[in-house]
């Protein structure tokens, strides 16, 4: 049951509206409750060929040979792709706002990093054929010690997971193997606190589970384009990915998606599409390439797992004076959008409270394992499961209401948050409250009067003196091009090395939608 | 064998669009000739709702009936760049877009009834019914359809309008991490009732009540749509879900909906939800975006409702009642906590 409360705030509200605020039934209800919606599964087209990738049965090992003869052999198989065939068989994806390296092929070529990692496409008639020669396919591997764990992965002689990053971790600002978070002063926080307490939590991997799997159809069109239907979440974003891998110009693909059966972030990550189109224009037909339920479920990327350690420090009347905060962000074996991820959850810190030291220390890691992606709470759901169960042992530590604690906390309009802007549009009290009254859960009336937009700001607008840690040496920035910008790169490398080369990062160039996360220049 | 009830709770807030801003989206709107308006939007609809919101702020905006408005999507031949329906942006982005471009149709279409009703633009209303009139005046009056038409045939004026949202990319400090995330955020507090069996360390959710704040509720229907959706999925990611049963050894990982636990019918409860707007002062009149954020209370609040339950921490996801079970075990029994 939903209830508006309508007298909460309402001097802020102008409710003489005619059609916003109304329960007006969805455009597309209809068709959605009929059956009769269009997905991109519903496109039959004439001649259409369908698509399977061979995934590695191996977690980490060198591809001694791949060998596709008898697949080639096999009936109704019309084309096998190698990573050799994928034009640009390098990428991000979010080199499209130019963060980050170029780490993961469409097909591995040399290595493979987690099992499930695609290694040859098989393009046949029917849905079986392709299944059939696919099974066909030898793949000679040698195996590697693989590496499942993120704090294992960190340490000196673990696995390297992925050459573009030999440590293991994403890198910051091109210096740090984490993003930091410093606003005042934990340690001096921690000495004078009643009490300190410091507590581990661990989230596994989840997968989106979408009714309808991670799919395209893409189809040779007139004059020389291609049509595309897809279940991508981000139409362009897709487009544009396939425009770097295909290197050919946006405007070659006509991209129809719009109606998805599910997402929940993980139809962003343009799996399906690249190969479909490049199989459409190697075989001049329509080809098919949607993910199996297995397939979806173990190697469509989950929301990744997340470590978390917590260490507050808090008075005995309820003041939360310090929190400290080290994260672990399992990336899989690619980056993804972890990276970005993880600037999110720094920002976040320490949940929606002002607490007067904060120091957050946030990794994005990589193991073994399929590559993580977005999902619904991207950066947050983990991170705030850990923050709320460490609210509830402190309240108990001290012996107060979780709900009070909670209200005595929070951040109210003109409080400096550890990001270092001024918090507004406040409403954390209000939601306890009203929670608290909905329970039927007591909570006193001094805390029942608190408001968000009373009593914050003044001392609470401060940004505390925070000590400076040592800087690190400032490496040669490495920016690297993106699919936005067709100029020539500086370096006189325009390739991005392959992924086996433990080499230089891929060569930079100035790009039109600067740069992101840190790795801008100034 | 002892089946206790506890309560647990707890509060978050989230932040509204890509982290850092940076993540543009663009909106055309335009009338046919007989006054009816086409939205065209590359964004997706993934079940949220994306085409209904953005059909009642465009007809909120232009002042006409949200019959006379259809959303158009994802087609990147006629749809303008969107950067994505992900990081709960799509009300907060593209509404502001499709208000930005039905603004400036609406532009077009009060010159051209001004043009009609010899008056100037700045004394006419739209009555959200179909038609345009003098202030004061609800006789001297003229369809949008009429207007359309006269756009069209007689005056040569396109009724159409442009738009796009823009937040402005953040840079982040290296050392300190200063940066401007998000420019609103949306709340909730949530309180969960679990009842758990200390004799298999099962846990059933029994009851749910909570307050979400956000922005305004531009559509109630589809904002109760997302809370409800988003609890049953907390719950699901608290209790049941995962592909990696015994992280980080990946071994075991299911492969089908048999393999990979989640509610049934059975195990939904009861949800009481409570809707506070604060409208965002650069939200689409105040909208702000539940999408992602209804999930995240569950998980905590009914982790701390087991402890309540039977004085048991459990800091791993999910909460299997084998994971339960070993801690009530540890602890030599349940131990239960006062009752809230």
């Amino acid at each position: 049951m939903l209830e508006l409360r309508k007298d909460i705030f309402a001097d802020e509200r102008d409710d003489n509206l005619n059609e916003v605020g109304k329960g007006t039934q969805r455009q597309d209800m209809l068709g959605h409750v009929t059956g009769t919606s269009t997905y991109f599964n519903d496109h039959k087209l004439q001649g259409m060929l369908h698509l399977r990738v061979v995934r590695s049965t191996q977690p980490h090992a060198r591809l001694r040979r791949i060998d596709t003869s008898e697949a080639e052999r096999s009936e109704g198989v019309r084309r096998v792709i190698r990573g050799a065939d994928v034009p640009r068989n390098l990428n991000t994806l979010l080199s499209l706002i130019n963060f980050g390296k170029d780490d993961e092929p469409t097909l591995a070529v040399d290595k493979v990093r987690y099992r499930g990692e695609p290694i040859v496409a098989v393009v046949a008639e029917s849905p079986r054929a392709a299944a059939e020669a696919a099974a066909k396919v030898r793949i000679d591997y040698e195996t590697l010690p693989a590496v499942f764990d993120v704090e294992e992965a960190l340490k000196p002689g673990a696995p390297v997971v992925n050459e573009t990053y030999p440590k293991n971790a994403f890198t910051y600002h091109e210096r740090y193997d984490h993003q930091k978070l410093r606003f005042g002063d934990v340690e001096r926080g921690f000495a004078g606190a009643d009490h300190v307490l410091e507590q581990r939590y661990q989230m596994s991997p989840i997968e989106h589970a979408p009714v309808e799997t991670n799919g395209s159809i893409a189809a040779p069109d007139t004059n020389g384009r291609y049509v595309v239907y897809t279940s991508t979440q981000a139409l362009f974003f897709s487009l544009d990915t396939c425009a770097k891998i295909l290197d050919l110009p946006s405007n070659t693909f006509h991209f129809i998606g719009g109606t998805v059966g599910g997402g929940f972030g993980g139809k962003v990550d343009t799996l399906t599409e690249p190969l479909a189109i490049l199989a459409a224009m190697l075989t001049g037909r329509p080809v098919r390439y949607v993910l199996g339920r297995e397939e979806e479920m173990q190697f469509g990327p989950p929301r990744g797992a997340e470590r978390i350690y917590i260490k507050d420090g808090v008075m005995r009347d309820g003041r939360i004076v310090a929190r400290q905060i080290r994260g672990y962000f399992d990336s899989g074996a690619y980056t993804r959008l972890s990276s970005y991820a993880v600037v999110k959850c720094a920002a976040h810190l320490p949940g929606p409270y002002t607490i007067p030291n904060v120091h957050g220390d946030i990794y994005c890691v990589y193991t073994n394992r399929t590559p993580a992606t977005a999902m619904r709470g991207f950066g947050i759901t983990g991170m705030d499961f850990a923050l709320e169960c460490q609210m509830d042992k402190l309240a108990h530590l001290i012996g107060m209401d979780p709900m009070e604690f909670r209200i005595l906390n929070a951040y109210r309009d003109g409080d400096m948050k550890a990001h270092r802007r001024e918090a507004k549009n406040t409403a954390l009290i209000e939601c306890v409250q009203v929670a608290a009254e909905k329970a039927k859960w007591p909570i006193r009336e001094e805390f029942r009067r608190m408001s968000s937009r009373k009593d914050g700001g003044g001392a609470r607008a401060a940004v505390p003196s925070t000590p400076r840690e040592p800087a690190s040496a400032r490496p040669a920035p490495a920016q690297q091009r993106t699919s936005y910008d067709r100029r020539l790169p500086i370096s006189p490398s325009s390739e991005p090395p392959p992924p086996q080369s433990p080499a230089p990062a891929p060569a930079h160039g100035a790009t039109r939608f600067s740069s992101v996360f840190g790795t801008r220049r100034r | 064998m002892t089946r206790h009830r506890g309560r647990g709770m707890a509060a978050i807030n989230y932040p509204i669009g890509m982290n850092l801003g940076g993540d543009p989206s663009q909106a055309l709107v335009h009338s046919n000739p007989s006054g009816k308006f086409t939205v065209a939007l590359s964004s997706i609809d993934l079940g949220q709702g994306m085409k209904s919101v953005t059909r009642q702020i465009c007809a909120e905006t232009l002042g006409v009936p949200v019959e006379d408005v259809y959303v158009d999507t994802a087609d990147s031949d006629t749809g303008p760049h969107c950067m994505g329906s992900f990081a709960s942006r799509g009300t907060h982005r593209v509404g502001n877009a499709v208000m930005a471009a039905a603004r400036e149709a609406r532009g077009v279409m009060m010159e051209a009834a001004a043009e009609e009703l010899e008056v100037n633009a700045s004394d006419l209303e739209t009555d959200g019914r179909g038609n345009i009139h003098v202030k004061g005046a609800p006789h001297r009056s003229i369809s949008v359809k009429d207007v359309a038409i006269a756009a069209q045939f007689r005056q040569g004026k396109t009724i159409s309008g442009r738009g796009i949202f823009l937040v402005p990319l953040s840079d982040v400090d290296p050392e300190t991490g200063e940066m401007s995330p998000a420019t609103c955020y949306a709340h909730a507090c949530l309180v969960a009732e679990v009842e758990v069996d200390d004799e298999t360390g099962e846990v059933g959710v029994i009851r749910m009540d909570s307050a979400y704040e956000l922005g305004r509720a531009l559509n109630p229907r589809l904002v109760e749509q997302q809370l409800v959706g988003g609890a049953w999925m907390g719950m699901s990611h608290a209790l049941y879900e995962t592909t990696e049963p015994y992280y980080p050894d990946p071994k075991q990982g299911p492969r089908d909906f048999v393999e990979y636990l989640m509610p049934g019918p059975g195990d939904i409860c009861p949800h009481d939800i409570a809707v506070l707007e604060r409208p965002a002062p650069d939200g689409p009149f105040g909208g702000k975006g539940p999408g992602e954020m209804c999930a995240n209370p569950v998980l905590p609040a009914i982790a701390n409702a087991i402890f309540n339950a039977v004085g048991v921490r459990i800091d791993e996801l999910p909460i299997t009642p084998e994971r339960v079970l070993r801690a009530i075990k540890a602890q030599g029994g349940a131990r239960p906590q006062t009752r809230r």
